[in-house]
């Protein structure tokens, strides 16, 4: 008998269904009330970009008929219909006659004979209510009839009729310089993988196997690019190698504007992310394998290829593919350094800022959207796989110290620090010399952002508004949320739907985030218009861009605690948040703030998402070193973006002491 | 105030089954649990006594049948409206909260005066015998300490029922059986009705009033201790609880079978004459005689004569296997008091005659007790 026939004989009677608790009412409606959060903030606005993308407009000829009078006056001659005309003409081919959702076409070109002396006169008849048309800035819509004059007829244009399709995307295929792009985006975010992945591994491997000394330190510089945004390394690499750049020999006569400065920049700001993770593979690998193979002889060459790098495979995978996912979504670098290479990021905001071609940039957007959806779903496998092997049980690796082989590894990271220190160094001295690199006197004229454009001093205080709104409110949604999701009972397919809700944020590129809410809360229609321009759009955009990091780090401290606390409240009849607030919070605090001071760097540095929705009232300090670069004002710009880092440093200290006194008020219960 | 109409019992479950997608945990489970009364239910891994035990405090809902407590039906009630208190196998103390605090936790914020909580905490805790430890977190604490701050917690508000999900099997072996007395105690103590869980045979046998035994989501047996062990309703219980002998015969008559040779004696088994049966008898119900000076050279009623294999000290009693023409190929094993040992100079190789009581002697059809 199979499972599921035995299945139909059995429970013979009504199947139970659960009395909900307060508790289960108030959980659920929270979650709900975090779901609707995710889904205004993320699913509507993708919506209305994707819509957008794929909506086309088109001159439909057939709508419209027209009577043309004699010279007296008298309409004779019936009706004909303009696309008659049109084949009648063989005027406009059918590509001319698709349009922008804007697009108006003048009338009188379908009539050879037209003056706008003659005293002849034009009767429009629409075919329906869609049909529109519009006489001067006053529209029309079908089917009344319009008579018009020579005159007034120049002013008659018709509208376009809205429908969805592909048109979009073949006008942006046929466009070379746009599609270019996607070339130039592959390219350059493949040759930064590899490169990013083999620095950043040599140095885990550094950290991770070698007896050599300065480790802690090596791990702080290695970190420290997180703490400034993308396009900081885009400023240094002007002043290094840019046309007055003090080592400009080094490139042999190449331009640092273009693939090779966007190689470079983006080297640095994706070495601490794929650092950390590789390092985390490194170090969770089993010491008994090395063991193994010493004792079989295995040459350390071989050791490393067949135990070294299958034990960190995930790791590598997972970094390759972060990696490639910030430098094929990051604007601010290539922005600053690419010059006239085209990426997509860029072509984004050049087709929204610059063009004011918001249709165009939804389907750049879909675009871009591709490789970082792929990339992202790729990672979330592998990281499931290391996951796995993080439960497994392992020994940890106890490197024995090596002359020759510590000083090979210290060499090497000393080079790497080297590099980063170089980039911030060169920024901070940009920014305290008069003028680099004629005057190199101290002065602190490049302080004085208030006569720059770009915000000013302002932008700086409205980042820091910005930072530790989004890291006190984020945090208490992402962690509350991730609670809810996690310790709530029954409701199976919310939390499904909450969990995924969670998970899709680190697929959506800044730039798409960002151009998805211009069309969702720059509608007029849209309640929540009024948001639009304020802080609080760039709050809850932040929130939104770093959900889904925040919710796993919340999501992991959770199942760290035991799975009955909840049961065990309640049979005490305990409201949920009292063990919430008692417990659960006190017990996972170390992980809170984990998210906050995430929360914090990250609003800090981020310009993607915030560049298309920031205000002249909310300017932001990163966003500032965008403008100021644009306006040629880099030595400023550096100066703001040095603001920055400092800022983040100092967040980190606070962060760091914060988390020992926690630990330490906390060690009397946390000792085993 | 059991209702007479719903079968009695403080604690009434009927016709109870629990589905996982296609997989049914639970099969038509109905039990009757009495008010004070200390059941366990006891079963290998995996047969549904957790699932049974959530069901009841409402934590993970049966699929369908009904639950009444004191009169009430609870079956679909969310587990703050359930009137328990439960023990978890990990204790889920909260690791934060000091003992004290762990144990007043359900005491606090429902109206109860500071003075009063405190008074019943340190009431609670001279109950478990850590009047001491107050103040201490639980990470500070042994196992068997923390076990019993669980306990405290789970009856600090006087629950109607106490709930307990292999409270013991985390512990070692020594500290395990120095708490089985002391939870019994308490329980007698406190007169509070306890569900216990457990894998634990010898657990179970020691410290409940009735047994629940469970395979495969269903029950097998429910009785006293005693009741289970010596009156095993089927083989899987028989086997389950205790150790047993288990051959294999066929059944002869209605209280006879047939085991290698020999025709024995046995209890009702309602089986057909020649069905294949296990015959099950235990190991000490095994009664030795002095074999006659003049040699039976066949059995005679249920003594058999037989030859004793190697004998192994246990401490309290001598174990061996007992091999003879007359069993056939079938080896019995048995254990016999050291008295026995002594008196009869029971030795390897000796031959001697062993009764098999009828009484003690069942038989099952075979191909069951899985
Ligand atoms: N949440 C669940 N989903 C699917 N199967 C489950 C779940 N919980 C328990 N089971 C299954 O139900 C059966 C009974 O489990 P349980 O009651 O925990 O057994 P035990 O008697 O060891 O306490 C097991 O086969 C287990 O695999
Ligand atoms: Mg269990």
């Amino acid at each position: 008998m199979s499972m599921s026939a035995e299945a139909k004989l059995l429970h013979p009677g009504p199947t139970v269904k659960a009395r909900m608790s307060r508790d289960d009412w108030v959980m659920r409606g929270y979650m709900i009330a975090i779901g609707i959060y995710l889904i205004v903030a993320l699913a509507l606005p993708l919506y209305a970009m994707l819509s957008k993308a794929f909506e086309t407009s088109r001159f439909d000829l057939a709508q419209f008929q027209v009577q043309v009078s004699d010279e007296a006056g008298n309409f004779n001659a019936g009706p004909v219909r303009l696309d008659e005309i049109n084949a009648g003409l063989g005027k406009l081919p059918p590509s001319d006659l698709e349009t922008s959702a804007d697009g108006r076409l003048d009338l009188t070109q379908f009539f050879p004979d037209f003056s706008f002396r003659s005293p002849v006169k034009y009767r429009l008849i629409p075919s329906g209510g869609d049909a529109v048309y519009l006489v001067g800035s006053e529209r029309f819509t079908g089917p009344e009839a319009g008579e018009f004059d020579s005159n007034t007829f120049r002013k008659v244009v018709i509208r376009p009729v809205q429908d969805f399709g592909l048109a979009n995307f073949r006008t942006y295929f046929s466009t070379p310089a746009l599609f270019q792009s996607i070339q130039n985006s592959l390219l350059i975010s493949v040759i930064s993988t590899v490169i990013t992945v083999t620095l950043a591994f040599g140095f885990a491997y550094a950290l991770c196997r070698s007896c050599m000394p300065f480790k802690g330190a090596f791990r702080m510089i290695a970190m420290a690019p997180i703490l400034v945004p993308s396009l900081l390394p885009g400023i240094a690499l002007v002043y290094m190698f840019g046309n007055q750049g003090f080592m400009k020999e080094l490139l042999l006569g190449e331009s640092v504007y273009g693939p090779i400065g966007i190689v470079i920049g983006s080297v640095f700001f994706t070495f601490p992310h794929a650092m950390i993770i590789i390092l985390i593979a490194l170090s969770i690998s089993d010491a008994r394998l090395y063991e193994a193979a010493t004792a079989l002889r295995a040459s350390k060459w071989r050791t490393f290829w067949t135990v070294t790098i299958p034990g960190a495979r995930y790791g590598l995978i997972s970094a390759a593919f972060v990696v490639f996912n910030l430098v094929i979504t990051d604007f601010g670098l290539p922005k600053v350094i690419g010059g006239q290479y085209n990426m997509l990021a860029v072509d984004i905001y050049k087709q929204v800022i610059g063009q004011q071609n918001f249709q165009m940039g939804a389907v750049v957007s879909v675009v871009l959207l591709m490789p970082a959806l792929i990339a992202y779903i790729v990672d979330r496998q592998v990281q499931k796989k290391q996951v796995a092997l993080l439960s497994a049980r392992s020994v940890v690796y106890q490197p024995k110290p090596s002359a020759r082989f510590d000083w090979l590894c210290l060499g090497y990271c000393m080079l790497v620090a080297l590099f980063i220190l170089t980039i911030l160094g060169v920024c901070q001295f940009a920014a305290l010399v008069k003028f680099w690199p004629y005057d190199l006197s101290f002065s602190l004229k490049n302080y004085d952002f208030d006569r720059m454009d770009g915000g000013g001093w302002e932008a700086y205080r409205n980042s820091i508004e910005m930072a530790l709104l989004t890291a006190f409110i984020g945090t208490t949604i992402i962690f509350t949320g991730a609670y809810m999701v996690e310790k709530s009972r029954g409701f199976e397919s919310g939390r499904a739907l909450f969990q995924f809700l969670a998970m899709l944020p680190m697929a959506i590129p800044g730039m798409v985030l960002g151009l998805a809410y211009i069309f969702f809360f720059n509608d007029p229609d849209n309640p929540l218009h009024f948001i639009y321009g304020t802080m609080a759009i760039l709050v809850i955009c932040t929130i939104t861009h770093f959900y889904t990091v925040s919710h796993l780090t919340a999501i992991t401290a959770l199942k760290q605690i035991d799975g009955e606390f909840e049961s065990v409240a309640a049979s005490l009849k305990q409201p949920f948040w009292r063990l919430f607030g008692k417990v659960t919070v006190p017990v996972c605090l170390p992980a809170i703030l984990d998210i906050a001071i995430y929360m914090f760097v990250n609003a800090m540095t981020t310009v993607s998402a915030v560049v298309f929705l920031y205000s002249t009232k909310t300017a932001l300090a990163s966003v500032a070193v965008l403008n100021m670069d644009d306006a040629g004002d880099i030595a400023p710009a550096a100066a703001m973006g040095m603001m920055i880092f400092y800022t983040n440093v100092a967040a980190r200290l606070a962060h760091a002491g914060l988390s020992r006194y926690v630990l330490s008020r906390t060690q009397g219960w946390r000792l085993r | 105030m059991g209702n007479p109409a719903q079968g009695g019992g403080y604690l009434g479950i009927r016709n109870l089954y629990k589905a996982f997608g296609d997989f049914y945990a639970l099969k038509d489970i109905s039990l009757d649990i009495n008010q004070g009364e200390f059941v366990c239910f006891l079963g290998p891994s995996g047969c549904g006594k957790t699932t049974l035990l959530r069901a009841i405090a409402g934590l993970d809902l049966q699929t369908s049948g009904t639950i009444r407590q004191d009169g009430n039906d609870i079956s679909n009630l969310p587990p703050t409206e359930r009137d328990f208190g439960i023990v978890f196998q990990s204790y889920a103390l909260f690791p934060n909260l000091s003992v004290e605090k762990n144990i007043a936790f359900g005491l606090e914020n429902i109206g109860m005066a500071r003075d009063a909580i405190s008074a019943r905490v340190r009431e609670l805790l001279d109950l478990i015998g850590l009047p001491e430890q107050a103040k201490k977190y639980p990470a500070q604490l042994s196992g068997g300490q923390q076990q019993r701050v669980a306990l405290a917690r789970a009856i600090a508000m006087s629950p109607g029922l106490l709930l307990l999900d292999e409270p013991l099997s985390a512990l070692d072996a020594k500290v395990r059986v120095h708490l089985r007395h002391e939870v019994k105690e308490l329980q007698r103590k406190l007169g509070v009705t306890t569900i216990m869980v457990t894998h634990d045979q010898e657990e179970a046998l020691a410290m409940a009033d009735r047994i629940v035994v469970m395979n495969h989501g269903m029950i097998e047996q429910i009785g006293e201790p005693t009741e289970v062990y010596r009156e095993p309703e089927n083989l899987f219980v028989a086997d389950f609880i205790g150790e047993m002998n288990k051959l294999p015969g066929e059944a002869a008559g209605r209280d006879s079978c047939k085991l290698g040779g020999l025709t024995l004696n046995c209890r009702e088994h309602g089986l057909a004459k020649g069905a294949k049966a296990i015959v099950a008898l235990r190991p000490e119900d095994v009664i030795p005689h002095e074999m006659p000076a003049r040699k039976p050279r066949a059995a005679s009623g249920n003594s058999v004569p037989v030859t004793i294999g190697d004998m192994e000290f246990l401490g309290s009693f001598w174990r061996t296997t007992l091999t003879g023409g007359a069993l056939g190929d079938v080896e019995l094993t048995a254990q016999f008091s050291i008295n026995a040992v002594r008196r009869l100079s029971l030795k390897a190789g000796k031959d001697i005659l062993v009764e098999l009581p009828a009484d003690r002697l069942r038989a099952f059809p075979a191909g069951s007790g899985q």
